[in-house]
């Protein structure tokens, strides 16, 4: 009741049928007209509500929170999709943590694949979106093609691309050649197969940069050029106007940016060829859940997995959160 | 600091400032984009140039143009053996086609009802609507193939298409809350007063107004369920129902370095509707990222 905006009495008062039922006399009635008269287009609001809501409410029992609570009750099982789910308690999280080196494995993988895509996406996105941060010519062309690669990164077909572009025989380490470096293939090597995936990541950034570039021209030029006045050089405008304004933007871009970071799939699975190889370089979170939950039919073992990331991206986007109290600026503050 | 310099420049409105000639500053920024561009840029250039050349030139070097144009590789590719590709574009179509118009029918009641009436446990539920946003879409992975399983719904394209019929994709509802509640609202009352219910306002009045968030959702529907590879991974088992990234897959899995042409002119055809859809509503596009921060 409290959300719904001021101007909502009135447009319930001004429905013929309120008009007919109870006389209210003129065609507006006051501001703030409710009580008893508005009860019944209140009702009928709400009902009208949710038979529109009808569909999600389906899908959100049926698709998401039902499957989500029987994944939670599975976690505490071993299923394999054909005997019925057998209780076994805490022992799939236990044999996360003490019996299985590749789910931990896994774990570093994502972790250093979040820790280091996500600043440097950011970093990326905010460099390049304050290079086209100016009236130019060709800015729409030259935004429309940044943007290119994020239509397409998630596809297969780059990912198979990459696979050859970082192989023995790749363009790559033509290029590389060309400078006389000398280098083995990018995605056989497990010390270099995470970097593959990350620059595919980093390759994308063009979303991200677009989301910024609308937050800079969003920043009033007189505060730039008042702190030009007052003698301040372009770093010191950037780290004490510019940087402050676009926190929210900063922080929308690295929560969405780790959520999804922690879900990737596509680019591994095609890179590695399903395996998360060489060596479990490549074999990121989702990537082993699949393993586990679709090859090895490891139902069980996969919900916990599921459940145990729920947890941990929860609490990290909680504290996220309580952070941006510190760091977070936005413009009706202060 | 200032005081020091101020006197010596007394008419100078920005003291510290250095006069860079500005030419030269335009020069070296398009330059410096340009350069972005190419480097970001060639690996699909390279591409798209390697799917018209001869197979065995294809990895002579890093150079786009050859004299040997040919078309063979987009023949090779859409006839190859056990390979069908005019099949898998025709699956992909047909599952993008129905998830897109589940999408929109879905998203925009559930949009309009919680942009636009007011009813009881509407804070709850679109908190709900958010947390639902920032669900790792694993922890559903699992117990909706099991349901999927129950149903009988393997190798078909329902597990694909019905949850979007449903709104599964809370994303898209929030654009269009956003959207339509930027939408003034006189014009609701002004339908009220001449008599139209809730179903004709939405249908009459909301839902042409926000023809660019519907556009934008359409958009990105389009080129999540083009690209889509875990869900068919997971739900299609017979090649007869794959969709393209399916086949793009198991042609790397199966090629060796002979057939890399083939598979480069099938994976520049899976990217050309998502590049064509892009040029033709590029600006509509690129403003519902800069809006809403879509991916």
């Amino acid at each position: 009741m409290s959300d719904a905006p001021v101007a909502r009495p009135l447009t319930n008062a001004v429905r013929p049928e309120v008009l007919a039922d109870k006389s209210d006399g003129g065609a507006r009635p006051a501001h703030g007209a409710r009580g008893t008269r508005n009860m019944k287009s209140k009702t009928r609001e709400a009902i009208a509500a949710y038979v529109f809501l009808i569909p999600w409410l389906l899908g959100l029992a049926g698709f998401t929170l039902g499957p989500m609570i029987y994944s939670l009750y599975l976690s505490f099982t071993s299923y394999d999709l054909l005997s019925d789910p057998r209780w076994v308690g805490f022992r799939n999280y236990v044999q996360m943590f003490t019996a299985d080196p590749r789910y931990l494995k896994s774990v570093s993988v994502t972790l250093i694949y979040v820790v280091v895509s996500v600043p440097l996406l950011l970093i990326v996105s905010m460099l390049l979106a304050l290079l086209l941060n100016k009236s130019m010519k060709f800015l729409t062309g030259y935004r429309a093609l940044f943007y290119v690669p994020s239509l397409l990164g998630a596809s297969v077909a780059i990912a198979a691309l990459w696979r050859l572009v970082f192989g023995a025989d790749g363009i790559l380490n033509k290029a590389l050649a060309v400078f006389g470096i000398q280098h083995g293939s990018w995605v056989g090597n497990p010390d270099d197969a995470l970097t593959t995936i990350i620059t595919l990541t980093l390759w994308a950034f063009g979303s991200t940069m677009i989301i910024f570039l609308a937050g800079l021209k969003q920043i009033p030029k007189e505060l730039s050029e008042a702190a030009a006045m007052d003698g301040a050089g372009t770093l010191r405008r950037f780290f004490s106007v510019t940087l402050p304004l676009m926190t929210p933007l900063i922080f929308f871009n690295a929560l969405m940016g780790t959520i999804h970071a922690f879900q990737s799939f596509t680019g591994a699975y095609v890179v590695s060829g399903g395996t998360g190889g060489p060596a479990d370089s490549t074999l990121f979170y989702t990537l082993y859940l699949y393993q586990r939950g679709f090859a090895q039919l490891d139902m069980g073992y996969a919900s916990a997995m599921a459940w145990l990331l729920l947890a941990v991206l929860a609490a990290f986007s909680a504290f996220f959160f309580w952070t941006a109290r510190f760091w977070v600026h936005y413009g009706d503050e202060s | 600091m200032t005081t020091t310099t101020l006197p010596k420049a007394p008419l100078q409105i920005y003291p510290r400032r250095k006069t860079t000639n500005p030419v030269l500053a335009a020069v070296i920024r398009h330059a410096l984009i340009i350069c972005a561009l190419v480097i970001m840029l060639y690996p699909v250039i390279w591409m798209v140039s390697a799917s018209f050349r001869p197979e065995n030139e294809i990895f002579n070097g890093l150079g786009l143009f050859s004299p040997n144009f040919t078309l063979d590789n987009y023949v090779n590719g859409w006839t190859s053996g056990s390979l069908n590709f005019s099949r898998y574009f025709l699956n992909s179509f047909l599952v993008t086609v129905l998830s897109i118009a589940g999408n929109l029918l879905a998203c925009s009641v559930t949009a309009y009802a919680f942009a636009r009436l007011s009813f009881p446990g509407k804070k709850f539920l679109f908190a709900l609507l958010l947390g639902t946003m920032l669900l790792p879409s694993q922890v559903t992975l699992v117990p909706q193939y099991i349901l999927f399983n129950k149903l009988e719904w393997i190798n078909t394209y329902l597990p694909l298409v019905v949850p979007h019929w449903f709104g599964v994709d809370a994303f898209f509802i929030f654009l269009m809350v956003q959207f339509i509640r930027s939408l003034p609202r006189e014009l609701d009352e002004s339908a009220r007063l001449d008599g139209c219910g809730h179903f004709r306002i939405f249908s009459r009045i909301i839902m042409p107004l926000a023809m660019p968030a519907i556009g934008t959702t359409a958009m990105f529907t389009f080129i999540n369920t083009w690209n889509d590879f875990l869900g068919p991974l997971l739900y299609l088992n017979r090649t007869d129902l794959w969709t393209v990234p399916l086949g793009l897959n198991s042609f790397l899995d199966a090629t060796g370095e002979s057939s890399y042409g083939a598979l480069f002119a099938m994976s520049v055809l899976s990217l050309a509707p998502i590049v064509g859809f892009f040029i033709v509503s590029q600006r509509l596009l690129l403003e519902g990222v800069a809006t809403t921060g879509l991916k």
